[in-house]
Formats: structure tokens, C-alpha cells, sequence
């Protein structure tokens, strides 16, 4: 295209589409087309059914090379839908891609207008807006940015495991962070997944190890992000990677030095086994911990409370890994692209005090549960009560803290179905009558609905009804002794009384506490119970509102493991969609600031929502990265000076759009 | 301290003895009580379910009374109106949520107000005794009074399904625990028991009077198996239904062993040193003859 072209006086055509009976059936197409004809700088005007088909972007194009066109406007539908359709229509015919204009005749009019001589006089409007905008439009260049290869992978449970490996497959390179001493969530405390009751461990421990041992993936575990800058592509993200006490290098997870500890028997809570073990202050979380290292924990350790133990430990460590005068590290990583998948926390029972949780000892939450029933867990396996008795009659109560005005009131989707497969894991190892208590049973997924029917037939209990309470008030001599659950059982309108010897909660899930925290490091947003935010519930379900910027699995909402996967999956796509490219086009639609005019009076850079605007100290000025401005607008509304413009927005066309609407006739 | 009290027509008949030691007790802690001037039904009985309109309507009477009495209105602070008995201290506090909340119902019971010159413009803090004592006076205050403490008493503290119900303005609607606390402050020893909050029988005891019977048996049977030596009540219906019946009761169910039920407040005014005939302690049934103070 040459530059006279672009230069000289503008030469308008204006398209209006029909949008088949959309727009057609509430707009007079032919008195807006023969309107926008009076226009000024308007070459040629025309109809057609449907703008966005192939023949009607040839319409233009050809009256781009035939008449010399150098304005567009198409007036059609809304520019979410197609103003990328025609910038592209005008781009392929030789012109700047920015001398093209959309006016909204439907969603803004032929929709929502009932009558149709309004509807008719408000798309002349637009059209005369449009026309009188575009005259002053400038052509402006897709500003293209490179993207740095590697991808950071924050949580290391399942979902973040498995976006980790196959990014890590794709030949990127990868570092997965996760805040625990190990990875694997809360997958790697199951003894069975529903439905198919395929063992955990089985399917979980490979993956673990292979994350382990891949050379494109570097693991920092018991280390959290807490910093984030720069932009999509190019992310600079700093982690730290809290003190083990232990060098990873060096350790070979022996467990000598438990064996050694001074404390001859565990002492202090085991969070892995959720309480129901104890363990020494040098510890491996698990069997299976991935990375093999212990690790010693500063709250309980005697030589790093008081310095003045025997550190036996130490001594016994062959490969003298374990080092008392170790500190925490800040480890800086450059990444092009990042997935969150941080999981998910599960409902606190005691915050609904008539369960009894916390009160009665054979309360159980379902987690613990999971614990009791996993051949590596703390019973070894065994379905035991505190006192090591094996319990005969056992209830379970669904939807705590789900479903809930007063707590949570979403439904936690995987409830439902691990109740199931605890109900068949007590039934089976202890022949105990067990009770499920529902409000609803929800089992949508493959092979789940089957999963349930086969449990009605194993002679499972199933009464419809929320539990009112688990009370310790016994009537009759065979609840003596036992926890009772009381529930209206809805199915025969009676309040029934069951007498148990253990109760489990089927806690809910739940966003992490820090959730808003870890939000707000990222730049990501999240629903108001925490749950972080995808772009579009149905087209962009794993995009955030910062490019770049990712999420998988249960930190985005309830999932099972299937959908987590999936879910991870999708977003290693999207994350490669990006990576691979190489580089980032970044629209222009962005501030900038003609320094002639700024006073550097600073109002500019507090008020940008996303950090783009800095004081060039040398200058006197404020300066914007085109990279980080979002458009937003704010900068140039705020500044006194009138320095601060958009392209693409300058005062003038947006003066000449409002006057175009207002003098159309 | 001062504050308007409104008494309902239990505590000048069945409940006699609430009142009396209700007075005596906030005589000796120097909480002034003010009877509210001309007050009317509280609106509850049947009326409630009959028609909440007129109910609300009397309600609100009481409530608009109680701001002209307590000089307060628009613009200046709110007046304390306290309420022991369980079912007048709720329906007072539904009016004041239905005013609030339900345009329809409120605006008639507005213009009903307006028709007898009178006027609610939402100034009135509803109060329980038990939140009087705990929140406004302070258990440290009680306890700095206390001569005869009940060292040994096993009480049980029962509070009813009205006081923490629906509205748990000032103790657990699952676990209340405020009478607890003031057990323990006058030197007794609450004990722990699952029911609360669970039905006395209302007023089923008056109507099929088996189903009212059975539901009083089981509160004073656990309160009993929980070794408690008594039972208190912040409420005239639920000290009738467990103290007046248990005869009828014992006939119903041999096993029933009787069970001295009093107001919060008369034990109180044993732990203050009060003579039992200021606390009507001799309109009992059944007696209480616990050694208190030794
Ligand atoms: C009792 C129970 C039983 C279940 N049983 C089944 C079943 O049988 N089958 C099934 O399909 N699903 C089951 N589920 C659901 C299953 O747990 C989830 O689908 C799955 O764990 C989600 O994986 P995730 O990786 O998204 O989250 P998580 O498993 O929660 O993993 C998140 C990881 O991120 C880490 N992390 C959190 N915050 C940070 C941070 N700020 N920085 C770094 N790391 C962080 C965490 O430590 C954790 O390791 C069950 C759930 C529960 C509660
Ligand atoms: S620190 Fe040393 S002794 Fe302890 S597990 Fe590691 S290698 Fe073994
Ligand atoms: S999945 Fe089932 S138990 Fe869980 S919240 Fe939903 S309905 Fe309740």
C-alpha cells in the first residue's frame, strides 16, 4: 500500500449488514443506507446479508482496490464477535488494519430496540459516529514481543503434576513449585479413586517419580512464589524455598536419622495422616514423598529451638546432609507462561458444632477417613475407632459445608462420590452397617451412576435427608454408649434416630484460605468464595484476565480427578499456544504520553490498575510500557495535563464519535 | 444502669416467681428495672398463628411504647427493653425483623401504630436477662457479689428453643453457653448435656399432653443421667411444663425421678444471699432444699 494512499483525503465506504432477519427485522437497512450515502467523506454504500461471509468481505475488498477506499465501516454486529473478521478483511485488501470502524447495529439496537423507526434512527447514529470517527483513525502496527520458553507450574498435586510432565514432554522446560515438603496434594492421601477403585498410589507414585527424575523439570518443593513482574511472555517470578535443614542433594532418604532422633517415639502432629499420628521433628512426610528427603521442623526441633541437643541425627547421616545453620533461598526464574494449580482446602467441621467434630472423639472428617483406609496411612489400612476397636455400625454424613446457606453454598461435586467409595472401603474391610445421609445424590460422570447402583446392591443404607445433629443423648439400650445421628428422613417423612460408632463427614471443598493472597500475587481474580477466575466460564475455561497467566484443577472449582487432569491438559495447550509462538502481539490500542506536555505531577502512575506507568527520573516525565498497558483508559482520563492519550482513543475521535451521534440529522 | 422492662403476662401469674426474683436479683446488682407503662400482650399465644398481622401489630405497640417512654426516636440513640420471658423476648424481636424486612406486613402494622398516635422508628434494643447480665453488666460484677457460692451444685442450664432461635444475637444457637458461664460465675458447676435447646413440649403439654409429657421426661431423664442436682430455666412455659407435671408425668413413666427446676435468677439470688421467700423459691413444686453457700 503506498503512503499516499493512506495520507490523502479520506475516502469512506460504509457496509451494512443484515445480519440475516438479526438486524434486517428492527433496522430499515435501506433508509441507514441511504442516510450514511449523505455522510461526509462516504464514497460507497452497500447491504448484504451477511457481512461476515466470505462474499461480503470481498464487497469491501474489492471497493478498497476498485474505488481507492481508505476508511471502513462495516455497522453490524458487536466487535467482540467480528471486529477481528473485518480488520482482517481490510489488512488482506492493502490497508492499515486501524482504518477499519465497526458500529454495533445488534447487540446494541435490532436486540434490544422494540421499536423499529427508534431502531432505525439509532443506527443511523452509530453509523454517523462511526463514519466521523474513522476519518481521524491512524494506522498503527500490532506491537510483537518475545516469549520467554519456560513455564512455571505453581502446586504440586495431581493437576499440577500433570501439566508439569507433559509441558516437560513437549520439551519445555519447566519448574514446578509446591509449598509442601512434598508433591502430590491431596491425591497422594487416597488409598482408592472412585469409581473404578483403582489404587492411588499405584497411579500417582510413577507420576511422581517421573517428575523427579525428568531433565526438563526442576522441582522446588517446600518453597512458595512471593513475587511476580513483568507480562505475559515475560514473567520474572521469585520463589522461596524455605530451610529443610536437610540438603536435597545430598540426602538419600535413608531415614537414619529419624531412627537416631533423640525423641525415641513421635511427639508432634503428623499433617499427612491429619493428625491421627504423630511424628519425630526430623521427618520423611510419607513413604512415598517425592522429592526422598527428610526434613526437620524448626518448631519442634530442640537444637534449632535451643540449640543444646545431642543432634544425633547429624551423627548418624552418612552422607552428612543435614546441616542446623541453613536458611531460606531466594530462587529468581524467568518464564514465558505460568499455570496455577493450587488445589483446594477442605471445610473446617468444627465450624458446624451440632456434627460434633472436635467434641466427639469417633467424629471423623472424610480425609482422615482416607487416611484410616490407606495401607500406608496410620492404622495400616485398618478401619479402627481411637480406642483400636473396629466399629459395626458407621454413618456418613454428606454435604458438610456444601449446599449451605450458612456455610458454603455451593455443591462440592466429588462428595457424593467418595462417600460412595468410603461406604464400600468401611463395608468391605469391616462388614460394618454403614449409612449414607444425602440431600441429593449427585453421581453425573462415567461409570459414577453405575458406581452407586452397585453400592445399593452391596447393601449400603441411603437416607435422604440432611443429619440435624450427632448428639451423645441416648433413649433407648441399644443406643447406649454410641453416637446417635439424628435426620428427617424424607423419603418417609419420619425423624429417624441411628445409633453409630463412627460418624464421618463428608467435608466439603473449599478455596484456600490465602487464596486472595495468591490472587493478588499473580494479578489473577478469583469469586468471592476464592475460587480464582477463568476468562469465559465456556470459551476460555483455563485463561485468566492476565495473559500469560493459566489455571488447573480445584483452585478454579470442586473437581474430581478426571476433570483435573483434563483440566491441566487444557491448560498446557493453551500455555504452548503461547510459548511456541515465540512472541506476543500486543494490541495498541495503548496509553502513551507526549512529553512535551506531561509536568510529571505523578497523578498517572499511582492510579494504573496494572503498574504500566514509571517516572523517568532523568526526563522529569512519566513513561508507559506499551507492553503492560491494558488500554484501560484511566491514565488518560486522570492526567491534568492532557498528555496522557490513547491511540486509537484520542480526544478527538472520541469528541467526534459523541458528535457524530448527537448531530446525525 | 437503667433500662424499660417488659414483664408479659406469665410473669405476673404461672411465672410470678421469674419476676419476683428477677427484681430482687437486679435490685441487689443495682440494675434498675423501669415496668414499661401500659404495655399489652406481646402478641404470641395463638394469635401468631392465627393472624401475624395483628400479632406484629401488638408487638409493635409494646415497642413503640417503650421508645416514647425511653424518649428516644430519630436521631438519637436506642433504648433497652428487657424481656425475660423466652416467648415474649422473640416475638418482640420478629416484629422488629418483620418491620425491617417485610415492606407489606410492616407498613400495616405502621399504619396501625399511626391509628393510636403512635410511632416505631426501629430505637429498641431487645434484651434477655441472661444477655443483661453477661454482656451489659458483666459476670466479674456478679461474681464480685456473690456470698453464697454454689460450690457443688451440678446445674443443668437449659435455654430453651426461643432465646437463641432464629435470631443468635448473643450466645450459640447450637451450644449457648452464656447461663453456663454465669453458673460457673456464682461458684456452681454446669454440666454438659446435649439438649439445650431441644423442646420442652410448649404448649402440647396443654393440648395432647402425652406427646408434651414425654418431651418434658427426656430433658429432666438426661439432665438427671448428666448428674445434675437441678435444672434452670430462662423461660415461665418451660419451667411449667418441667417442674408443674412431673406427677403426671412419674404416672406416664415409673421410671421419672423428680428434678427441682428453677429460674436462672433464683439460683442466682441464693449465690447473692437473698432470702428464699424474695425469690419465691416456696411456690415450687418441687422443692429445692440443696444446701447453697455452705
Ligand atoms: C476426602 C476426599 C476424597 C476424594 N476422593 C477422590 C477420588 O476418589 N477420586 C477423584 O477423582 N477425586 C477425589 N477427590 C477429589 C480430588 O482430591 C481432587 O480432584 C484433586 O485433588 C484436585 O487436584 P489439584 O491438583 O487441583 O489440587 P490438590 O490436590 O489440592 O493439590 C494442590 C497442591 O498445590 C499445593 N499448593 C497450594 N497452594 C500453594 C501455593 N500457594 N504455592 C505452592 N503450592 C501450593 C498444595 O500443597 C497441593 O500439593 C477427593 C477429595 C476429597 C476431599
Ligand atoms: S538426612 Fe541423611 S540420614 Fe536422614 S534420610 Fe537423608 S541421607 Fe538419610
Ligand atoms: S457432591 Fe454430594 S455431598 Fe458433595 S456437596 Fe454436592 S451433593 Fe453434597
Amino acid at each position: 500500500m503506498s503512503e499516499t494512499m493512506q495520507s490523502a483525503e479520506p475516502r469512506v465506504g460504509v457496509y451494512v449488514c443484515h445480519c440475516g432477519i438479526n438486524i434486517a427485522a428492527k433496522v430499515d437497512i435501506a433508509a441507514v443506507v441511504e442516510f450514511a450515502k449523505t455522510l461526509p467523506y462516504v464514497i460507497v454504500v452497500r447491504d448484504y446479508k451477511f457481512m461476515c461471509s466470505d462474499p461480503g468481505q470481498e464487497l469491501l475488498q474489492q471497493d478498497i482496490k476498485e474505488l481507492g477506499l481508505n476508511r471502513i465501516v462495516v455497522a453490524s454486529c458487536s466487535p467482540l464477535m467480528h471486529e477481528a473478521t473485518f480488520r482482517h478483511a481490510t489488512e488482506a485488501a492493502g490497508l492499515n488494519q486501524f482504518y477499519f470502524q465497526m458500529a454495533n447495529i445488534r447487540e446494541h439496537v435490532s436486540w434490544v430496540t422494540a421499536d423499529k423507526a427508534l431502531a432505525t434512527r439509532k443506527s443511523q447514529a452509530l453509523v454517523s459516529a462511526a463514519v466521523r470517527r474513522v476519518v481521524l483513525n491512524e494506522p498503527l502496527e500490532h506491537q510483537k514481543v518475545p516469549v520467554k520458553p519456560n513455564v512455571l507450574v505453581v502446586g504440586g498435586g495431581i493437576a499440577g503434576i500433570h501439566a508439569a510432565l507433559t509441558l516437560a514432554n513437549a520439551g519445555k522446560q519447566v519448574t514446578l513449585v509446591e509449598r509442601e515438603p512434598t508433591i502430590g496434594g491431596h491425591m497422594a492421601k487416597f488409598d482408592k479413586t472412585f469409581p473404578t477403585l483403582d489404587c492411588a498410589a499405584c497411579i500417582l507414585t510413577p507420576k511422581m517419580s517421573m517428575v523427579r527424575s525428568h531433565p526438563n523439570i526442576t522441582m522446588l518443593t517446600y518453597a512458595e512464589v512471593v513475587g511476580v513482574e513483568g507480562y505475559v511472555g515475560n514473567f520474572t517470578v521469585k520463589v522461596k524455598k524455605k530451610a529443610r535443614y536437610v540438603h536435597e542433594e545430598l540426602c538419600v532418604g535413608c531415614n537414619e536419622c529419624v531412627e537416631a532422633c533423640v525423641y525415641k517415639e513421635g511427639r508432634f502432629t503428623d499433617t499427612f495422616n491429619e493428625g491421627l499420628s504423630k511424628r519425630k521433628p526430623v521427618y520423611m512426610p510419607f513413604p512415598q514423598a517425592t522429592p526422598s528427603v527428610v526434613l526437620i521442623d524448626p518448631e519442634s526441633c530442640i537444637e534449632l529451638k535451643t540449640g543444646k541437643c545431642k543432634k544425633q541425627c547429624a551423627t548418624a547421616c552418612t552422607r552428612n546432609a543435614i546441616d542446623f545453620t541453613m536458611t531460606d533461598e531466594i530462587v529468581a526464574l524467568e518464564v514465558g507462561a505460568i499455570i496455577i494449580a493450587t488445589g483446594f482446602q477442605t471445610f473446617d467441621a468444627t465450624r458446624i458444632p451440632q456434627y460434633g467434630y472436635g467434641k466427639f472423639p469417633n467424629v471423623y472428617t472424610s480425609l482422615e477417613v482416607e487416611r484410616l483406609v490407606n495401607a500406608s496411612g496410620p492404622t495400616g489400612g485398618e478401619v479402627q475407632l481411637r480406642d483400636g476397636s473396629t466399629p459395626k455400625r458407621v454413618g456418613i454424613i454428606h454435604c458438610v459445608g456444601s449446599r449451605d446457606e450458612k456455610t458454603n453454598r455451593h455443591c462440592s461435586r466429588v462428595c457424593c462420590m467418595y462417600s460412595l467409595k468410603l461406604a464400600h472401603l468401611i463395608h468391605e474391610r469391616t462388614d460394618a452397617e454403614v449409612y449414607n445421609l444425602y440431600i441429593d445424590m449427585r453421581t453425573p460422570g462415567k461409570g459414577y451412576e453405575e458406581f452407586y447402583d452397585k453400592l445399593l446392591k452391596e447393601g449400603v443404607n441411603f437416607i435422604r435427608g440432611r443429619a440435624a445433629e450427632v448428639t451423645d443423648w441416648t433413649v433407648t439400650p441399644e443406643e447406649e454408649g454410641k453416637l446417635v445421628i439424628r435426620a428427617e428422613d424424607t423419603l418417609i417423612g419420619v425423624v429417624r434416630r441411628i445409633p453409630v460408632d463412627m460418624v464421618v463427614l463428608s467435608v466439603g471443598l473449599e478455596a484456600h484460605a490465602d487464596a486472595d493472597e495468591v490472587r493478588r500475587l499473580f494479578n489473577i481474580s478469583c469469586s468471592k468464595e476464592g475460587w480464582f477466575l477463568e476468562r469465559h466460564p465456556k470459551l476460555a475455561p483455563v485463561s485468566t484476565f492476565t495473559d500469560g497467566i493459566f489455571i488447573a484443577g480445584a483452585c478454579q472449582g470442586p473437581k474430581d480427578i478426571p476433570d483435573t487432569v483434563a483440566q491441566a491438559g487444557a491448560a498446557v495447550a493453551e500455555a504452548l499456544a503461547l510459548v511456541d509462538r515465540g512472541f506476543v502481539e500486543l494490541e495498541p490500542n495503548t496509553a502513551f504520553i507526549t512529553k512535551e506536555l506531561c509536568s510529571g505531577c505523578h497523578t498517572c502512575i499511582a492510579m494504573c490498575p496494572f503498574s504500566a506507568i514509571r517516572y523517568n527520573k532523568e526526563a522529569g516525565v512519566a513513561e508507559i510500557n506499551p507492553a503492560l498497558c491494558k488500554g484501560c483508559g484511566t491514565c488518560v482520563a486522570a492526567c491534568p495535563s492532557g498528555a496522557a492519550q490513547q491511540h486509537l482513543f484520542t480526544d478527538e475521535q472520541i469528541f467526534q464519535e459523541i458528535e457524530g451521534v448527537l448531530n446525525y440529522v | 444502669m437503667n433500662h424499660l422492662y417488659y414483664p408479659g403476662c406469665s410473669l405476673k401469674s404461672t411465672g410470678r416467681a421469674y419476676e419476683e426474683s428477677l427484681l430482687a436479683v437486679c435490685a441487689t446488682l443495682g440494675v434498675g428495672l423501669t415496668e414499661l407503662q401500659d404495655w399489652n400482650c406481646c402478641g404470641a399465644t395463638s394469635y401468631m398463628a392465627i393472624d401475624e398481622v395483628k400479632a406484629f401489630a401488638l408487638a409493635a405497640r409494646n415497642l413503640a411504647l417503650a421508645e416514647e417512654q425511653g424518649k428516644v426516636g430519630p436521631g438519637t440513640p436506642t433504648v433497652d427493653l428487657v424481656a425475660p420471658c423466652a416467648a415474649c423476648y422473640l416475638v418482640l424481636a420478629k416484629a422488629q425483623h418483620c418491620l425491617e424486612e417485610n415492606k407489606e406486613v410492616g407498613g400495616k402494622i405502621t399504619a396501625a401504630l399511626a391509628a393510636a398516635q403512635l410511632q416505631y422508628t426501629g430505637r429498641v434494643v431487645m434484651r434477655h436477662p441472661l444477655d443483661l447480665f453477661t454482656n451489659a453488666l458483666g459476670l466479674d460484677a456478679i461474681k464480685a457479689q456473690v456470698t453464697k457460692p454454689l460450690t457443688g451444685l451440678k446445674v443443668a442450664c437449659y435455654y430453651g428453643c426461643q432465646i437463641v432461635r432464629p435470631y443468635a444475637t448473643f450466645d450459640d444457637q447450637y451450644h449457648p453457653m452464656t447461663m453456663d458461664h454465669l453458673v460457673t460465675a456464682l461458684g456452681g458447676t454446669p454440666v454438659d448435656w446435649p439438649l439445650k435447646t431441644r423442646c420442652c413440649g410448649g404448649s402440647l403439654t396443654g393440648t395432647v399432653q402425652e406427646v408434651g409429657l414425654r418431651m418434658s421426661y427426656h430433658l429432666l431423664k438426661e439432665a438427671r443421667k448428666r448428674g445434675a442436682d437441678v435444672l434452670l430455666t430462662a423461660c415461665p412455659l418451660c419451667q411449667f411444663n418441667l417442674e408443674c407435671y412431673q406427677d403426671p408425668m412419674k404416672a406416664l413413666f415409673p421410671d421419672h425421678e423428680p428434678l427441682p427446676v428453677l429460674y436462672f435468677t433464683q439460683l442466682m439470688g441464693l449465690a447473692l444471699g437473698l432470702e428464699r421467700a424474695r425469690l419465691g423459691l416456696q411456690r415450687l413444686f418441687v422443692p429445692f432444699r440443696q444446701p447453697v453457700g455452705v
